[in-house]
């Protein structure tokens, strides 16, 4: 079994192996290899001693049992290895296997990394096979297009420039009505707080921005949100190879907090722009750490309550399970602040998943999978049986996540396995439970 | 009133508004802005049910609108805002809405003298520019990136040229997207295009641009660079020369472009906000030497000092003095001039501030939520509950400092040697 058994039609990965040739190939290849990777790649490669241990790390492995071409090594085996091996001398038919296995059968997780007796990161690798897809032009339709998007508008769902301002007003108006003096702040120069979020925000989860809002009004927050471009710290670039536009994305966002001479950035409850923005994009740019500090909405909440701003009317009916996002669990370790605002937010236990915290499993929604778009429902959904498993073991009706990818993630898994779960942002938790004022 | 010549520049303190507090007739009041010549300070004001309108030291407008947002001054001193009258869109200006309004207004921009005023639109879901409440003739199914030329006669915008289907791959590598000059376009379509910029004459225009998704370049006037490079950053044309410089990236590495032309070998980790002073001989930009590293570059030379964060790069026109901000994860920030960092840390600081002459720098700065001004190196004897950025005399004896202490808005004209 392996990638070329199961593939998938895709325009985006049609199109791009149709206009390639063996010597184009090997071209690009070769100088992505000899010009962006070095000694990393090359230990990564010389070490791994195929002994296995990563494959019960991977979501995909799992829910594909006796299957090896799922385990990290078998899919570094079937991309980065033969690329070495062949030195780049491949056909366009492989190329289309390896796109579709490196953007939708890995979502970039890294708890394989855990595993690794000797620490390989795939995802790193998986990366660079992205890359070089990427460079070849060949990548999934769908996230190719959000790619174009960041491009022309600077946010993932090609909201125009009225759009966005208009959104922010006509939540602003809603929440007054329940929220008297309640201000969604544009450009206010010196705030304390720069709140940044998703283009799904504005475009469909309006709800959000509206929460968002009316926490920052009862917790007396001194914030602020963007009126021009920068406002969406999300970044398909990142997880499409294209970093120079990954690059670009990050710099309007950050040029956009500085010109504003804020204190801090927080973002909303997203995963993958937080790995864009303290991680990845910022240091393609230049900067060894973010060049203005970035707080992720739970460890936000965090301060808010250990600061005594958040004040709760009721408790939300336990119990619940949590869902760890991986970029902010294990790429930034706020599993403990989760669950401390998950017991201040809820009445009964937690249930938790097993494994939980650092070792969770994915969603198989993120590292961009999910924005491969209808194609690839099923190789996400199917792929990951493990998360239903887990979700179904702990028998609770709730889950949060405070994670835009996992959210649609999840709800396809529950929805596919007939689960009855709800999902829940911790946003919407804090705004049901809150004070508020009697109006 | 403009110019700063016509200012009122007898040293001394006046108090211009006793008190910022919110009326009883407001339900509530906005963030304050001053004048440029700090002889009016503005809010706009909730007023219930009755909408919004702006306070001007503390007299309203004599209109309310129904939403207001974004209140600006232009440089000859008027207050305009974004408002809304019938659920329509337009300019409110010293308390008048123009004539004209749209579906929706946004991003107010002022010539340099502040005789212009500028606004992108969208009517009917198209989208341009108007200017003094005009729109282009031609609208566009998208434009963003704005720019005004500094006289305020020429506006530009990147303009969406033809439709794409959703998720159309095809049509966006075929180039959907191009400048349009005062509404008309160039003509030439491309896959991407950022940062239109004029000249100081505002007859030139330059932009960059993507012609696949892995070829950047520079267009001027609508003819591309030969070259394609790695990547660019935004254009900006030499005001001597007409000629243009752009950060290039070539094989990883950030240098500086001229006409095409590498100038700076492309060696650093970044490169951007390239400067060029009035005489056209002096080009300085933020530079990263090596990785989480930045520093002033000035004439291809970088200064021998560095911090994590660099922002906010000033040049004298002559070139003579070149100023610019470092920081450290957006705290400790430090004043550097001329290649040595002043004394003192700050928790934020504001672009800095050249004389006419060039003679002088000053600096807003922030410490423990209350504000100041560094002057040549020395803080100002005086701390403020907020500072606005100073402005200094034609001359460059006096510094005008707008200021609130406590709930009153002063205006201060102080002697520069003395300050």
């Amino acid at each position: 079994m392996g990638i070329q058994e199961r593939l998938i039609e895709d325009v985006g990965l049609r199109r791009g192996v149709s206009q390639l040739t063996p010597e184009k190939i090997e071209k690009v290849v070769n100088a992505v290899l000899k010009g962006e990777t070095g000694a990393r790649l090359k230990t990564y490669a010389e070490t791994c001693m195929r002994c296995g241990m990563c494959a019960e790390a991977c979501h995909f492995a799992g829910s594909h049992p006796g299957d090896p071409s799922y385990t990290p090594a078998g899919k570094v085996h079937q991309t980065m290895s033969v690329l070495l091996d062949k030195k780049g001398r491949v056909d366009p038919d492989f190329v289309y296997g390896m796109a579709q296995l490196a953007y939708t059968e890995c979502n970039l997780c890294r708890r394989c990394v855990h595993l690794c007796p000797i620490g390989i990161d795939t995802a790193y690798i998986m990366s660079t096979v992205r890359r070089i897809c990427h460079k070849l032009g060949v990548t999934p339709q769908y996230m190719q297009d959000t790619a174009h998007s960041h491009a022309s508008t600077f946010n993932q769902m090609w909201v125009k420039d009225d759009e966005w301002t208009d959104s922010l007003m006509w939540q602003e108006d809603e929440a007054r009505e329940e929220f008297p003096g309640l201000r969604i702040p544009l450009d206010k120069e010196g705030a304390d707080i720069y709140y940044s979020v998703i283009a799904p925000e504005p475009k469909f989860r309006t709800q959000l921005i509206y929460q968002a809002a009316a926490i920052m009004h009862m917790a007396g927050v001194d914030w602020t949100m963007p009126a021009q471009t920068g406002w969406d710290n999300s970044d398909m670039c990142m997880f499409s190879g294209d970093f120079e536009m990954m690059g670009r994305l990050k710099r309007q966002h950050f040029e956009s907090a500085q010109k504003l001479k804020v204190k801090r950035i927080v973002m909303g409850e997203c995963g993958h722009a937080f790995r864009s923005v303290y991680d990845v994009g910022n240091r393609w740019l230049g900067w060894r750490w973010h060049p203005v500090p970035v707080i992720h909405a739970v460890e936000f909440y965090w301060e808010l309550i250990q600061e005594g701003k958040i004040k709760l009317a009721k408790k939300f009916p336990g119990p619940v399970t949590i869902q760890d996002p991986c970029n902010i669990v294990r790429g930034r370790g706020l599993q403990e602040k989760l669950r401390e605002v998950t017991r201040f937010l809820v009445d009964g236990d937690i249930i938790e998943m097993h494994p939980n915290r650092e070792h969770n499993y994915c969603c198989a929604a993120g590292g961009g999978v999910i924005n491969c778009g209808p194609p690839f429902k099923n190789v996400r959904v199917d792929g990951n049986l493990v998360k239903a498993e887990q979700l179904k073991a702990t028998g609770v009706k709730t889950v949060i996540t405070p994670c835009h990818n996992c959210h649609g993630g999840l709800h396809d898994i529950i929805h596919h396995h007939k689960l009855g779960m709800e999902l829940k942002f911790l946003s919407d938790i804090i705004y049901e439970c809150m004070e508020k004022p009697e109006v | 009133m403009h110019p700063p010549t016509l200012w009122n520049w007898e040293p001394g303190q006046r108090v211009i508004l006793s008190s910022i507090k919110c009326p009883e007739v407001c339900a509530w009041v906005e963030e304050p802005y001053a004048s440029p010549d700090g002889e009016k300070l503005a809010m706009l004001a909730s007023m219930g049910e009755d909408g919004f309108t702006a306070l001007v030291n503390g007299e309203q407008w004599g209109n309310n609108f129904e939403k207001a947002w974004y209140p600006r001054f232009s440089p000859d001193g008027r207050l305009t805002a974004i408002v809304q009258q019938d659920g329509m869109w337009t300019l409110a200006v010293d308390g008048e809405a123009w004539e004209e309004s749209f579906d929706y207004l946004w991003g107010t921009q002022f010539s340099s003298e502040g005789d212009v005023i500028a606004a992108c639109i969208q009517s009917g879901g198209e989208y341009g520019l108007c200017l003094d409440g005009t729109p282009w003739e031609t609208l566009y199914e998208n434009a963003n990136q704005p720019v005004l030329s500094a006289d305020g006669q020429s506006s530009a915008a990147v303009v969406q040229l033809e439709s794409l289907k959703p998720a159309d791959l095809e049509g966006f590598a075929a180039g959907v997207y191009g400048v349009a000059v005062n509404g008309v376009s160039w003509g030439t379509n491309y896959m991407n295009v950022w940062t239109p910029t004029f000249d100081p004459q505002g007859k030139r225009v330059a932009a960059q641009v993507r012609t696949t998704l892995y070829d950047y370049s520079i267009v001027v006037d609508g003819k591309k660079w030969a070259g394609n490079y790695g990547c660019v950053w935004e254009p900006r044309f030499n005001p001597a020369t007409g000629s243009v410089v752009a950060p290039v990236r070539v094989a990883g590495a950030w240098g500086l472009a001229q006409d095409d032309q590498i100038i700076w070998e492309p060696k650093f980790s970044q490169c951007w906000h390239q400067v060029i002073s009035q005489d056209g001989k002096n080009i300085a930009a933020i530079v990263a030497p090596k990785f989480g590293a930045f520093t002033v570059v000035m004439n291809g030379k970088p200064w021998s000092i560095s911090m994590p964060v660099v922002t906010d790069l000033v040049v004298a026109r002559q070139g003579e003095v070149v100023a610019a901000l470092g920081n450290t994860d957006n705290r400790g920030w430090r004043v550097m001039v001329d290649g040595k960092f002043w004394d003192g840390v700050w928790d934020m600081a504001w672009t800095p501030v050249i004389s006419p002459m060039g003679g002088h720098v000053a600096v807003k700065v922030e410490k423990a939520g209350r504000q100041s001004l560094v002057v040549d190196g020395r803080v100002y004897p005086r701390e403020f509950t907020k500072v606005w950025e100073p402005t200094f005399s034609p001359d460059g004896t006096k510094m005008l400092i707008r200021a609130l202490d406590k709930d009153a808005f002063l205006r201060i004209v102080a002697e520069v040697g003395r300050a």
